[in-house]
């Protein structure tokens, strides 16, 4: 059973690579779109990333590919087939990557009707694997850009880019934040 | 012509939206072409249908005509009734007699007359040797009701008939027995299957639906096809799982063909089984008698939306062979119990 760890590989010179993990492949497509569109726009011109877009882990062991820096796990709230095949892929992940370099992200979960996995569901999974999650609604043109944003920032920082703030750092920034919200559930 | 004729053909011109007008006064055929002439189309619709109407008086429209025009309004709007499918059969070792149009819509007429006295029954051939019935239903003591009447249409070289839901079901027996006398058949079984679109009936019943177009995507194999979207992608963008994609991709062709799918907007299933759990000691499980459940899946374009669920990553590949059987058995409404 192949397993991703975080440090089994050398880094690449300037580059850093998302691994975006969900069952709707034209929504994984939309966020990567988005994620290159900010990272265009932004400063650091230096830095460039790819992104893997996977159904499911494991991922095909014949492939070469370079070290991945951060796992996105993407749930559509509305189907409890890709919240299964979340549960499934996140026993292929090291322990170690969940210091920071995880993190997962809930779409669909602005139409409450449509939802077949509550949001509390998804909450537990995050706080089960202490890891950060982000919600966001693609269709709705105004939330892709500051969701891609962040992804990319994440990114840079797990890629180790950032001078001085670690994945670990901000994951503890991160969680901070949100318990007093996690305590109210 | 009578006040109750005069309102029905009044209600019936109504019905008609303006811009179909023309075409269906012309299908008609009542009218004369000078008739016409003298009628203003521009104006508002409540003049235009009275117009209608007087001259309609003027011509001495019978019931007969006015229930044609109501079929050719039927035939332009099929869509807005739901239609059931009825497969008739001979008896084994019958001969087959040839089909003589004149003679099935007398004896059809006879048979309904003489259980109700008052039926009105009109005939409009259409094209594939389809004959369109019109009934309205009345009784021995009343006139027929010209609101609620019932479409069928017979596809007389075929075993199949598409009756339209009739409000007043309990004419039902008589009409199935009807059709299978006049057109020399033995039994009349009602199918599982129901839609608006009485095209995609047709083509799921006469299995018309899996003919492959000549367009220019049959011919690209499917690898060439795959490697078209990559090329348009941003090399930075890594498909990791590519070949369970193409995996999917193929399955769901396989599966479903090319070629458009028939038009359904339901799936119904009936289930009478017994309540399968992997948990031990579930309460449910227990039960003795079977569990009854009732899903429908809904769709604008029922089939469609089934060929579309692997690709977009929403079920596995294969799908349920429940739900891809609909068109081979010819079926949307499905029971399942247990063996």
């Amino acid at each position: 059973m192949s397993v991703l760890r975080p440090l089994d590989k050398q880094p690449g010179l300037n580059t850093a690579t998302i691994l975006l993990v969900g069952t709707e492949d034209a929504l994984l497509q939309q966020l990567a779109d988005s994620m290159l569109k900010e990272d265009c726009a932004s400063e650091l011109k230096v830095f460039s990333f790819f992104s893997h877009l996977a159904r499911s882990l494991p991922l095909p062991s014949n492939v070469n590919r370079p070290r991945i820096d951060l796992i996105m796990f993407v749930v559509n709230l509305h189907s409890k087939y890709s919240l299964r095949n979340v549960e499934e892929s996140l026993r292929h992940v090291d322990a170690t990557f969940f210091l920071g370099k995880v993190g997962f992200l809930a779409t669909g979960a602005g139409r409450e009707s449509h939802c077949s996995v509550h949001r509390s569901t998804v909450v537990r999974l995050a706080r089960t694997y202490r890891s950060p999650l982000l919600f966001c609604d693609p269709e709705v043109d105004g939330f892709r850009a500051p969701v891609a944003q962040r992804l990319v920032r994440m990114l840079q920082i797990c890629a180790g880019h950032v001078p001085g703030v670690s994945a670990l750092n901000l994951l503890s920034l991160l969680r901070s934040s949100e318990n007093p919200t996690l305590e109210d559930l | 012509m009578d006040e109750t004729l005069a309102e029905f053909i009044k209600r019936t011109i109504m019905k008609i939206p303006i811009t179909e007008m023309m075409s269906i006064l012309k299908a008609w055929d009542f009218l004369s072409e000078k008739q016409l002439q003298t009628v203003n189309f521009r104006q508002r619709k409540e003049s235009l249908v009275q117009d209608l109407v007087l001259l309609c008086e003027e011509r001495r429209a019978s019931i007969h005509d006015a229930a044609l025009l109501d079929i050719i309004y039927t035939q332009f709007h099929r869509h807005q009734k739901v239609w059931d499918v009825f497969q008739m059969s001979k008896e084994p070792g019958e001969d087959i007699d040839l089909f003589d149009m004149e003679q099935f819509k007398s004896s059809f007429v006879k048979i309904l007359q003489r259980a109700l006295k008052n039926v009105t029954v009109s005939f409009r051939d259409a094209e594939e040797n389809a004959i369109w019935i019109r009934i309205a239903w009345g009784t021995q003591y009343r006139k027929p009701n010209q609101y609620k009447p019932v479409y069928v249409v017979y596809y007389s070289q075929t075993p199949y008939a598409f009756t339209s839901s009739c409000p007043l079901k309990s004419n039902m027996p008589l009409l199935g027995q009807a059709l299978t006398v006049a057109s020399n058949h033995h039994k009349i079984v009602k199918m599982d299957l129901r839609s608006r679109y009485l095209d995609s009936l047709k083509a799921i019943v006469f299995k018309q639906y899996n003919r492959t177009f000549e367009t220019h995507n049959s011919t690209v194999p499917l690898q060439d096809r795959t490697l078209e979207l990559d090329i348009h992608m941003d090399s930075r963008i890594i498909h990791e799982n590519r070949i369970e994609k193409e995996r999917v991709q193929r399955v769901t062709q396989e599966t479903f063909g090319d070629y458009p799918q028939p038009r359904l907007e339901f799936a119904q299933y009936k289930l009478e089984t017994k309540f399968r759990s992997d948990l031990n000691g579930d309460i449910l499980a227990e039960r003795k008698e079977p569990l009854r459940c009732l899903i429908k899946f809904s769709s604008p374009h029922l089939l469609e939306a089934l060929k579309a669920l692997a690709p977009a990553g929403i079920a596995d590949a294969p799908l349920s062979p429940l739900l891809t059987c609909i068109p081979n058995k010819g079926m949307n409404y499905f029971k399942i119990r247990d063996k």
